[in-house]
């Protein structure tokens, strides 16, 4: 029988995609809808005086103005996400401070980043709606603005939250071994700051909610770009103090993700509520100028590090204190935090470890997680430290790497940490040396080595660079998957989890024909609606087909499993006799003897007719949930091929290559495509770019003419190579492979940089390597080098 | 508020309608013709993901006014397929080399696409197709397989 799990079936989702008959949520029409648009924070801080309303009340075509006092004593404050709350092992081994600041929905006596959200105008359409955003006045009183992570946490920087007494909201220590005895035996010790710029992940579909209430029957339909419909939901309930079983959450077709999108946001609690309050469907579709300054933002860590290392290049020990400027609120306790400090050490076997992490408060936009979530900052600093140590010792970094690598025959590996889910952070598979070696080979190293020794003649400067990364993927706390056969015989699979462009609807039913030996044709799979499941999580932190996948899988064999039973009724025989494929159960000994998936389905309803063995309930279905043990270790090597033109600082990338491991792969080029895709993103990391603020806190970056994002000019093809270690933690053995790309490109791409203008010694320990900053660092060497003449 | 009659050619068909003058064509498409095929990223005409043919020529739909269309011929997305769903060329090769991941970008790349083939109908290089799209951004797919697809529409195509 033909296995679909490991084969490039086409996207399901592509007909309607490519015709423009997807539907997004900007997209959908309701009868009698209004529009809404939002005032937003032109001050970084300040207080609110006074807002008059009267004359965008009194505007033609407008329905109402909204402010903070309108929402007071019906809709709540966020607080903490409880979803990222901190489990009790884990609590007690890292003891963390995490202050709990709750975030208003509408801003409220004062501002505290620009492009919070002040008042809401409601009006019959968005063009009127924004004619009376200018109408709206509001008074504001500046007050001190602190935008710098270290000026923050001054004792005298302004209190951005008062009831939280200073601006640290969090604080957590890892600690492994003895850092001092480490310290003490080494030979070297090499001390460095290394930051990773704020940036955003700018889907291209910028967010949107529209929200319909039917008092018939209370019921509340909400349509969100959303990468967590269930977790709209459960807020919106919560919140707003509604019924959650009346609350149906839709995210639609989602114009991509990459995290922004995996948090719960004000908008979308508060024009569901408006919906409610007047009686009218509401709609808003957030801008792109809005987005950049309202939508979270992500990275935005400093690292002061400290490594003891022995003159062979074994790290010893490695101490870091970084801070994560999170702006103005921070509701996801340490989530990108706590990854950074899990994932620092990555590949490598790194026995004394003594991490502090501080998320410190600024007069920023809020962050959230983003395409790698504390990964790509841990491994930049990570790797940026293997080059610099082969700097110092004048050996080559892929020796060092080689040196300080957990190698296979030490898998499984303890870490001697909790991962963020409590459990035992332990690498369970993989070989690291074999996968750098593989990178290194379609590299062609040693060529290359001699290449660059010949341009160098001819003044050009091209250099390479690589990147390890480890991922913690397929994190819990579940997913779940709901199979039924209709009274045709199609499948039908229902998911918590709801895709951005990661073709759930394909893989997905790759994996559940597998397992009933039908055509994925005959499978059709819905994702992205509360009203499919019970519980649900969503598609974030590479989980989708890890989680989802093997929900789908174990749904998909329980029904199977009941399928047999019912066919054994049906044809008198023992389950033991009967075999199921090709969409049919047989008789082992006569396989002329056969009932059909529609047939079993048929016998499966309840009545007089039913064939469904006594003791189980009637039914084509099966909802299975799938809970992890813990996280699964997908691994892989990036490496960045550049030439630097001297003169201007401009970075080309000749070459990209990755070898990465993400167990089984259920669609190569999905799998490929995702990786492609991240690599990307990490270019863009790399290389473009920077949310900036200025000292005022007002967002310089706020259109894609100042923030830029790699277009076809600027992304290689990526050569890929793969290994394939299963993972012991799932039915299928997959990990996870959505972030992966993103991961490691600025950490590469930054080692290539430094390696192409050796033997000038410049250090690339901030992002993204724009021109003008290579530049001044290539003066600055340049200097140095002659003042040392 | 002031109002214009305009008279667009749309898909073939013509519509004839009086809008608000300040109406921006991307809006007119989208809102009052139901054609939402057509997105909008940026509506400050950098991502090209609203780009339509106006008399065969891609324009950013964000970047323009409803009535500057009067007279005029646009194509959207919704033109590209045949009725009964088969695809075009474009769309074919599209969909064969996986060259589109949440989809939002590719209304605009495909139309983008279709003007540069219709103007350069020899095989171009890697780099002329590179330059050609350059104008279109897509935040999934790191463009390697759109490139691809854009290559094997010229096979398709003859
Ligand atoms: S929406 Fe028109 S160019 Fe971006
Ligand atoms: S496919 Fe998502 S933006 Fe291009």
């Amino acid at each position: 029988m033909k296995q679909f799990v490991g084969q490039n079936v086409k996207r399901k989702e592509d007909h309607r995609l490519l015709t423009g008959s997807g539907k997004f949520v900007a997209d959908i029409r309701i009868e009698n809808m209004v529009e809404a648009a939002i005032l937003r924070s032109p001050y970084a801080h300040a207080r609110i005086k006074n807002i008059d309303v009267s004359q965008a009340k009194n505007h033609e075509g407008v329905l109402d103005v909204i402010i903070s006092d309108d929402l007071e004593g019906n809709v709540k404050p966020f607080t903490e996400f409880v979803e990222f709350t901190l489990p009790p092992q884990l609590e007690a081994d890292i003891k963390p401070i995490i202050k709990q600041n709750p975030e208003p929905m509408l801003a409220q006596h004062k501002v505290t980043f620009v492009g919070q959200a002040v008042a809401i105008v409601l009006a019959e359409d968005r063009y009127i709606a924004e004619d009376a955003l200018g109408l709206i006045k509001v008074s504001y009183e500046p007050l001190p603005v602190v935008t710098d992570p270290y000026e923050t946490i001054k004792d005298d920087a302004p209190v951005i939250h008062p009831h939280l007494g200073n601006n640290i909201q969090s604080h957590f220590e890892v600690k492994v071994g003895n850092i001092d005895h480490a310290f003490s035996q080494a030979n070297h010790i090499l001390k460095t700051r290394i930051k990773t710029p704020r940036v955003s992940g700018n889907p291209l579909e910028t967010r949107g909610v529209i929200a319909e209430y039917q008092e018939r029957n209370q019921q509340l339909d909400v349509w969100s770009s959303t990468q967590v419909p269930f977790m709209v939901r459960s807020y919106l309930s919560k919140l707003v103090g509604l019924v959650e079983g009346n609350i149906r959450v839709v995210a639609p077709d989602v114009g991509g993700g990459f995290g922004p999108k995996c948090a719960v946001y004000p908008e979308e609690i508060i024009i569901p509520y408006l919906a409610m309050k007047y009686k009218r469907p509401v709609k808003w579709i957030e801008d792109r100028l809005e987005h950049m300054q309202s939508t979270r933002h992500s990275r935005d860590q400093v690292h002061d590090v400290e490594v003891a290392f022995r003159n062979d290049g074994t790290i010893l020990g490695l101490k870091d204190q970084f801070l994560l400027d999170n702006g103005a609120h921070n509701s996801f306790a340490l989530c990108c935090a706590y990854n950074s400090a899990a994932h620092l050490r990555g590949m490598y076997h790194i026995p004394n470890y003594d991490i502090t992490g501080r998320i410190v408060l600024t007069n920023k936009t809020p962050n959230v997680p983003y395409r790698g979530a504390g990964r790509p900052e841990a491994v930049y600093v990570m790797d940026r430290i293997i080059y610099m140590i082969a700097d110092k010792l004048n050996l080559d970094p892929v020796e060092v790497s080689m040196r300080n690598f957990v190698r296979p025959e030490q898998m499984p590996y303890e870490t001697g940490i909790f991962y963020r889910d409590g459990a035992n952070m332990v690498l369970e598979n993989g070989d690291y040396v074999k996968s750098l070696q593989q990178a290194m080979k379609i590299a062609g190293y040693e060529e290359f080595r001699q290449q660059q020794e010949e341009t160098r003649k001819n003044n050009k400067n091209i250099g390479i660079g690589f990147s390890s990364y480890i991922e913690g993927t397929g994190i819990g706390p579940f997913e779940g998957a709901a199979v039924k056969v209709d009274s045709t015989g199609h499948i039908l699979v229902g998911v918590g989890s709801s895709p951005h462009g990661q073709s759930h609807e394909t893989t997905l039913s790759q994996i559940c024909a597998d397992v009933f030996g039908v055509n994925p044709e005959q499978v059709s799979v819905r994702a992205g609606d509360t009203s499919l499941l019970p519980y649900g999580v969503g598609t974030f932190a590479s989980r989708g087909a890890v989680t989802a996948g093997s929900a789908v899988h174990g749904a998909s064999k329980q029904l199977r499993e009941k399928f047999l039973l019912i066919a054994g009724e049906m044809l008198g025989v023992t389950i033991d006799e009967l075999e199921m494929h090709s969409g049919k159960v047989y008789l082992k000994h006569s396989p002329s003897q056969f009932v059909t998936l529609q047939e079993i389905a048929q016998a499966a309803k309840p009545g007089p007719r039913c064939k469904v063995p006594k003791g189980i309930e009637p039914g084509a279905s099966a909802t299975y949930y799938f809970v992890p043990p813990t996280v699964t270790f997908s691994s892989g090597f990036h490496v960045a091929v550049v030439e630097v033109d001297k003169e201007t600082g401009f970075v080309d990338i000749l070459r990209y290559i990755v070898v990465h491991d993400c167990g089984r792969v259920i669609n190569p080029k999905i799998v490929d495509g995702q990786i492609q895709g991240g690599v990307a993103q990490g270019i863009g990391g790399a290389l473009y770019e920077e949310i900036i603020y200025d000292k005022n806190g007002q967002l310089v970056t706020g259109t894609y003419m100042d923030y830029l994002i790699p277009t076809a000019m600027e992304v290689p093809e990526v050569e890929m190579g793969h290994q394939e270690f299963l993972s012991p933690h799932n039915p299928i053995g997959i990990k996870g492979v959505g972030e992966g790309g993103a991961i490691s490109p600025p950490a590469a791409i930054a080692n290539a940089v430094c390696d192409a203008m050796r033997p000038l010694k410049i250090e690339i320990n901030s992002l993204p390597i724009s021109p003008n900053k290579l530049r001044s660092l290539i003066e600055e060497a340049e200097n140095a080098e002659s003042v040392l003449k | 508020m002031s109002y214009s009659n305009v008279k667009i050619k749309v898909n073939g068909k013509v519509i004839e309608k009086e809008i608000e003058s300040r109406w921006l064509l991307s809006d007119f498409l989208r809102d009052k013709l139901g054609l939402t095929g057509t997105h909008v990223g940026c509506e400050h005409g950098v991502c090209g993901a609203c780009t339509v043919l106006l008399n065969g020529e891609p324009v950013r739909s964000c970047l323009m006014l409803a009535v500057q269309a009067d007279g005029l011929e646009v194509e959207t997305v919704e033109s590209l397929a045949e009725e009964d769903g088969t695809f075009h060329p474009i769309q074919q090769a599209f969909a064969n080399n996986h060259a589109l991941q949440c989809g939002f970008c590719t209304p605009g790349f495909l139309m983008s696409v279709k003007n540069f083939m219709e103007t350069h109908p020899d095989l171009p290089t890697d780099d002329e197709i590179r330059e050609a799209i350059s104008g279109n951004l897509c935040r999934c797919t790191g463009y390697s397989n759109i490139i691809k697809a854009v290559k094997e529409a010229y096979v398709l195509k003859c």
